[in-house]
């Protein structure tokens, strides 16, 4: 099979365009969306392929963007919302709670709107506190919204399809730090966004790291650094944060008998709280040799400073050492 | 600087003649006529029923402002994209919605228009037209720009509808909603039922003017104001500015001025609670009653008299009586609708 060479953003890329020529009920709305300068190379000339009509650059205007989106969906469109920054998605949460997440169990199922809520985590270079927010776990509480976030390129696109295609609202949500991220690609594939499972990235025995998105690649390289040590990480890679599945993370610990996540959010009611809630909840606790443990955001907002930045984001040495805690 | 006021409109003592049926169509009359009634006599049902505790959750009741929906209704298709509120029984019944199945959706029946997930709050009849009717002040307004949106995409001439009150007008993302249906050119009509109040407290203590198309002006939206309790006026304004919008000129606003006889919520007045609502003012709101008015109307011109209203009224109130009983012995969703219905059915 032929593969191509691309990185995240340009596999995001080639999903909308595959989206665009396949389905004409697809159209997007969102801002930036006629300039290079908000979405990277993720959107590069979608306007003039397809036209303005169908890729949208919408008012300064997130609720309303959002709530048309999720009208058109009622209507029969499969629409998109971009919001370049998560933090200016709040203004839509009435759009996406209220209306696209509850609308399905409120009409007893006769209708559902299959809107992809296209949320970008931007942070870093001195952005501060209100543009750099991963707010992932909020949209993983909500029943009747799937939440989508891919760490590898191929999942950055056949997971955008799938989420556009799976008739539900959907809120995927990319990492601006991932997109220079490079794999060889095979031709797209549809899947059933209801179907995908978190995935074993990487098989060890000694340790199990779960994560999502940007933080999977922490736990990749931290899992690289550990084998030339000799400890064996198992990584799995989440996917899909909403509907949470946790059965094949719990069969890892089983057998690993100890388990760290790795978060890009805030560790109270976060998401690493979830997964380790659900592990031990499943795990005798018998068979854990270690309390399981948390990588996440220090519980502080943003800082602008790059030596502040610096202390702030994890990095693949913490997964490393935290990993090293849990081995001693 | 654009001063805008009512004026004689949201003056209670104001129109309370008998309609001028002069040029109109006896039967569409006749059809408005009874299509009120059945809203009214439906939503004294509720009202009843919910003071003697058979409906189990709250009821926001239009009694008084039945002219709008109908007017409005006289223009639409089925096929239009039609969003409400929280105070929405006139919306989804002047489509064609069944009472039967409206009551038993606020019976929170299995055979009702949510499946009974829904009550009186969250109503779904798309085979009428009626997508959708959430009780988040607002929150629909800017669904239906999305379902116009989506009827020009799609290339039919079919238009989203957002019926919104005063309240909602309040709500930052309605001036969103209007900017981007205009510089979109979404085929969409806003209709806001400005019945003077939002919950309890009156207009003139929420805005510093009682008039709603003023967003409309400042949106550059094409707008009609009317008196809402006239059928004829509102139909007639309705069908101007939806002509335009189908033939592709974009949004249209209109605003119907009307009052609601019966408090916020439920089958009580009000007066007690309400901040500038007193009972004399209702009592002259009253006298605005837009059925009265249409029925005098008709009376005038000949085409009605007490005996034809009298059958009318019999026939309604035993369409409606049929209704209750019979979604009064329909079942409960199952346990498991809960989880059933909260991801999508059509999902891949």
């Amino acid at each position: 099979m032929t593969t191509v060479r691309k990185n995240y953003g340009a596999a995001i890329l080639e999903a909308f365009e595959y989206l665009l020529s396949r389905y004409p009920e697809v159209f997007v709305i969102g801002q930036g969306l006629w300039s290079p300068w908000y979405v990277g190379n993720s959107m590069t000339n979608l306007d003039k392929k397809f036209g303005t009509h169908r890729v949208i650059d919408a008012p300064v205007s997130e609720a309303a963007a959002t709530g048309a989106a999720v009208g058109a969906a009622l209507a029969g469109m499969k629409s998109i919302v971009v919001h370049p920054r998560m933090d200016f998605m709040l203004y839509a949460m009435d759009a996406i709670v209220n209306q696209a997440a509850k609308w399905s169990s409120m009409v007893g199922g006769q209708a559902a709107p299959g809107v992809t809520i296209r949320g970008i985590i931007n942070r870093g270079g001195e952005q501060g506190a209100q543009h750099s927010q991963a707010l992932h776990a909020w949209f993983a509480h909500i029943p009747g919204l799937r939440v989508v976030m891919p760490a590898t390129v191929v999942d950055a696109r056949d997971l955008l399809i799938a989420s556009v295609l799976s008739g539900d609202p959907v809120l995927y949500i990319d990492d601006r730090w991932l997109y220079d991220l490079e794999e060889d690609l095979s031709p797209i594939k549809e899947v059933a966004l209801s179907e995908v499972e978190p995935q074993t990235l990487k098989a060890g025995g000694d340790v199990t790291l779960v994560a999502s998105s940007y933080s999977t690649k922490l736990a990749l390289d931290a899992a690289e650094v550990l084998e030339r040590q000799g400890i064996a990480a198992e990584v799995i890679d989440l996917r899909v944060i909403n509907p949470y599945r946790s059965r094949c993370i719990a069969e890892s610990v089983r057998r690993t008998g100890r388990l760290l996540v790795v978060d890009g959010g805030w560790a109270p009611c976060g998401m690493a709280g979830e997964v380790i809630a659900s592990v031990v909840e499943q795990v005798e606790p018998r068979m854990l040799k270690r309390a399981p443990s948390r990588v996440t955001l220090p519980f502080a907002s943003a800082p602008t400073s790059t030596v502040l930045e610096r202390a702030y984001y994890p990095t693949a040495d913490l997964v490393v050492q935290k990993t090293k805690d849990l081995l001693r | 600087m654009i001063s805008r006021s009512l004026g004689r409109l949201s003056d209670s003592t104001q129109f309370h003649e008998p309609l001028d049926v002069a040029g109109q169509d006896r039967i569409v009359l006749t059809q408005q006529l009874e299509m009120m009634l059945r809203i009214r006599y439906a939503e004294r049902f509720l009202a009843n029923g919910r003071r003697d505790g058979i409906v189990g959750g709250p009821v926001h009741l239009g009694i008084g402002q039945e002219a709008v929906a109908t007017g409005v209704a006289a223009v639409l298709r089925k096929s239009d994209r039609i969003f409400g509120g929280h105070r929405s029984h006139s919306h989804v019944l002047s489509m064609g919605g069944s009472v039967y199945r409206l009551f038993a959706e606020v019976l929170a029946r299995r055979s009702g228009m949510s499946r009974g997930m829904g009550g009186s709050m969250h109503l779904w009849d798309k085979p009428n037209g009626f997508y959708g009717a959430v009780p988040i002040v607002a929150g629909t307004v800017s669904l239906a720009v999305g379902a116009g949106l989506a009827a020009k995409l799609q290339g039919v001439q079919d238009i989203g509808v957002a019926y919104l009150g005063d309240g909602a007008m309040e709500e930052g993302v309605v001036h969103e909603a209007l900017n981007l249906a205009r510089m979109l050119n979404a085929p969409v009509l806003f209709v806001v039922e400005n019945n003077l109040f939002a919950s309890h407290m009156h207009i003139s203590l929420r805005q510093p003017s009682d008039s709603m198309v003023r967003f409309a002006v400042a949106n550059d939206i094409e707008h009609s104001v009317v008196d809402g309790n006239d059928v004829v006026k509102t139909h007639q304004a309705a069908d101007a500015l939806v002509q335009r919008i189908r033939a592709g000129h974009g949004p249209g606003f209109l605003e119907a001025v009307t009052f609601r006889w019966f408090g916020h919520v439920d089958w009580r007045e009000d007066i007690d609670v309400g901040v500038y609502r007193s009972a004399d003012e209702v009592s002259e709101w009253r006298k605005r009653d837009p059925i009265a008015r249409l029925y005098k109307g008709l009376c005038s011109a000949g085409w009605f008299d007490e005996t034809t209203m009298a059958q009318l009224e019999e026939k309604i109130s035993q369409e409606v009586q049929k209704a209750w009983d019979l979604a009064l012995r329909d079942e409960s969703p199952s346990i498991e609708a809960m989880s059933d219905y909260v991801y999508g059915a059509r999902a891949a």
